[in-house]
């Protein structure tokens, strides 16, 4: 095959991109720990009155600094729908679906999920700073959709 | 080519169009919205909500216009390619009056409120049965035009053997066996789960199953819009700017790639999702940076060949020589401005395939502002750009107006950088995409997002402004006087090399074919295995508006 010499330094420069935005990508996730969701758990969204932890959504402090939020998302609210945690906490999210497809991300993080029934969506995140930080449905969900937000309140440390 | 093909195209173009017409009214509603003009109580009770406006604008547009443009398309360059009648003729025309069959069925739930589920229709919101049977019996309806267009070019290949199957041909049988390929998930996913269920005939069905079927589809999806652009950049825009195709090889190589690193890629759309083994999420983004080989080779293959023949016409300097380009014929400006910005639609699309930064914008408005510059630029400006010669071909009657046709891609450049622009912006900060910002409750909170919000609005409406120029010159052209000595030249590139010159093994079909099979084995099999094993319907759903 004739391939023109602009064209063979062309595809090299192509080919050496690709490989160094894969290296990026792999040093983004493996290294600096910016990591996807990935498998959590799963969950019958009919019986979550019944099933450990959803049946008692809220937050919970697990050691010092560190706090679990076990959420449940329905049309049209999260519950809870309001956090308190002081500054420096990491927090852990469990979150599940009572209905239907939902979503939740957090402004000012990188927390950024789909919450689907019959599975559990887990993440985690440091609030270093205080102050209110909203989150906010973000996958369609019928008419109430755009009024599906609750907030976490990061408290100064006492 | 025979009359009785060129009113089959024609009806197929005419219909796509139409729905375009539609689609593209119900865009402004959505742009307005970011301004706090919501239009939408006015509309009542035509249009409920803001959620069915952007149904129909995403269904119409998206999903029937490109599908029935691009069928129609199809049939014209693998018949002028091959110059060729369409073979098995009956079943393409029984396949079209399928697709116009299942386009009714949809449309009629969509406007009456039963099937505000978005296009991307996420079970367990649940439309009525009819707006799912009829999507299936569009995609299969187009599954059948694909294989009188597949056996048309059999027959040929039988007849030549030995010949390079000319490149419009090529490219374009590429991508209706992409969409042959492709579409398995969706109608996987319609047959045996979402019909059921919708019927009652099973009371509740799997989330991520139903997910992961979906983006089989969804993704190679955005590739059928994108590849008959392909055709008509590397096959025809060379001709029209008075040059040759740069490298017959290396469009070929192209169009093959895009075929084989398709569809095992969907989970870079399923980032965000729990219950995906990482493994593959990671496997899926591997593959997709595979399609930036072909994409990057495509730029430099299409601007080689426009700077060759730039120079030729007197062209100089590093970049001076684009002005030589013939940017007053309305269909080449179309095509160097919806390439210029696919650019930036492709580095977006980088972005988004990035694992790690598609947190930042996953769900924003950043998504559909990517999306905008691909299928409502890269594609649909390109393809308006096809029509205003290939109306005229296909009608015998000239273009209405070329000051028009050009005012009209023109426009929509402009509309597009501020609407896209706008809606980048504002993913970037935060604000979510499908979503009424004028009544979310939220919104007040933000008043970042102001100014991105007005550049997305005025962008909307200087879209729009450009969709009605480019109706007037359709419909112009449409209703004129035939004029019999016009002969409009269907535009087709010769290449540098002539393609006898091409190696064998980029005509090789079976050898594409079988490798994109095994990768989709690799990339979905095991993962599917997995998540029918956990097979678990367990979410009922339910009509949410």
């Amino acid at each position: 095959m004739e391939i023109h010499r602009y064209e063979k330094i062309w595809i090299a420069i192509t080919i050496s991109a690709v490989i160094l935005m894969l290296a990026a990508i792999s040093l983004a996730s493996f290294g600096l720990g910016l990591q996807l969701p990935g498998v959590a758990g799963s969950v019958d969204p009919a019986k979550l009155a019944q099933t450990p932890p959803f049946d008692k959504p809220g937050v919970y402090q697990i050691t010092e600094g560190k706090y679990q939020v076990v959420m449940v998302a329905f049309a049209w609210g999260y519950n809870p729908n309001e956090v308190r945690v002081p500054a420096g906490s990491r927090v852990t999210f469990k979150i599940t679906s009572r209905d239907i497809t939902h979503g939740i991300f957090i402004e000012k993080t990188n927390i950024n999920l789909m919450i689907l029934p019959g599975q559990i969506s887990e993440a985690s995140v440091t609030f270093k700073d205080p102050g209110e930080y909203l989150f906010l449905c973000h996958e369609y969900c019928g008419v109430g959709h755009q009024a599906m937000a609750g907030k976490i309140i990061v408290e100064p440390k006492p | 080519m025979q009359q009785r093909d060129k009113r089959f195209i024609g009806v197929q173009i005419g219909v796509a169009l139409a729905a375009l017409s539609i689609g593209i009214l119900l865009g402004p509603l959505q742009a307005l919205d970011k301004a706090s003009i919501d239009l939408y109580p006015f509309l009542k009770p035509l249009i409920a909500s803001y959620y069915q406006g952007v149904t129909l604008h995403g269904v119409l547009n998206a999903l029937v216009f490109t599908t029935l443009f691009i069928t129609g398309f199809h049939t014209f360059t693998i018949l002028k390619g091959l110059q060729k009648p369409l073979r098995w003729f009956g079943l393409a025309v029984a396949g079209y009056g399928m697709m116009i069959a299942g386009l009714i069925l949809s449309g009629y739930t969509l406007f009456a409120n039963q099937a505000s589920v978005l296009y991307t229709f996420y079970p367990p919101l649940k439309a009525s049965p009819l707006f799912y049977i009829g999507l299936t019996i569009l995609v299969i309806g187009s599954w059948m035009i694909g294989w009188s267009q597949l056996a048309t070019l059999w027959r040929w290949r039988k007849e030549n053997p030995g010949v390079r199957t000319p490149l419009i041909a090529m490219g374009s049988a590429v991508n209706v066996l992409l969409w042959q390929l492709a579409t398995l998930g969706i109608a996987a996913q319609m047959l045996a789960l979402v019909i059921p269920w919708s019927l009652k005939l099973v009371p509740a069905t799997d989330v991520l199953l139903n997910r992961t079927l979906f983006w089989f589809t969804g993704h190679p999806l955005v590739y059928f819009w994108l590849l008959p652009a392909y055709v008509s950049w590397y096959g025809m825009l060379p001709k029209q700017v008075g040059g040759k195709l740069f490298s017959d090889s290396l469009a070929r190589l192209s169009f093959w790639g895009f075929l084989v690193f398709s569809t095992p890629v969907g989970f870079h759309h399923q980032f965000s999702d729990p219950g995906v083994p990482l493994l593959w999420k990671y496997v899926h983004t591997l593959l997709t940076f595979m399609v930036v080989i072909p994409s990057f080779m495509t730029a430099f293959t299409v601007i080689a060949s426009l700077e060759r023949a730039a120079r030729d016409r007197g062209g100089k300097g590093t970049f001076g020589w684009i002005k030589n380009l013939p940017w007053k014929d309305p269909s080449v400006a179309g095509q160097l401005l919806a390439g210029f910005l696919f650019f930036f639609g492709g580095i977006g699309g980088i972005i988004n395939a990035s694992a790690s930064l598609n947190l930042v914008i996953h769900n924003t408005t950043w998504v559909p502002g990517h999306f905008h510059l691909t299928v409502a630029t890269a594609s649909t400006l390109t393809f308006m750009a096809i029509t205003f010669w290939l109306i005229p071909y296909l009608t015998g009657k000239p273009l209405y107006s070329v000051k028009l046709a050009l005012w009209t891609v023109w426009t929509w450049f402009v509309g597009m950088v501020f609407f896209s622009g706008g809606m980048h912006w504002l993913g970037l900060l935060g604000a979510p995409r499908r979503v009424p910002l004028s009544t979310a409750t939220y919104t007040a909170n933000f008043p970042e997002w102001m100014l991105p919000k007005i550049f997305t609005a005025v962008g909307g409406v200087i879209l729009f402004i450009g969709g009605v120029f480019y109706f007037i010159v359709v419909i112009g052209t449409w209703l004129g006087k035939k004029k019999s000595e016009v002969e409009i030249e269907v535009p087709v590139a010769e290449s540098e090399l002539p393609p006898a010159k091409t190696p064998a093994w980029l005509d090789n079909w079976k050898l594409w074919i079988v490798l994109s099979l095994v990768l989709v084995i690799i990339g979905y099999g095991p993962v599917l295995v997995q998540l029918i094993s956990n097979f678990a319907p367990n979410a009922v759903g339910g009509r949410f508006w």
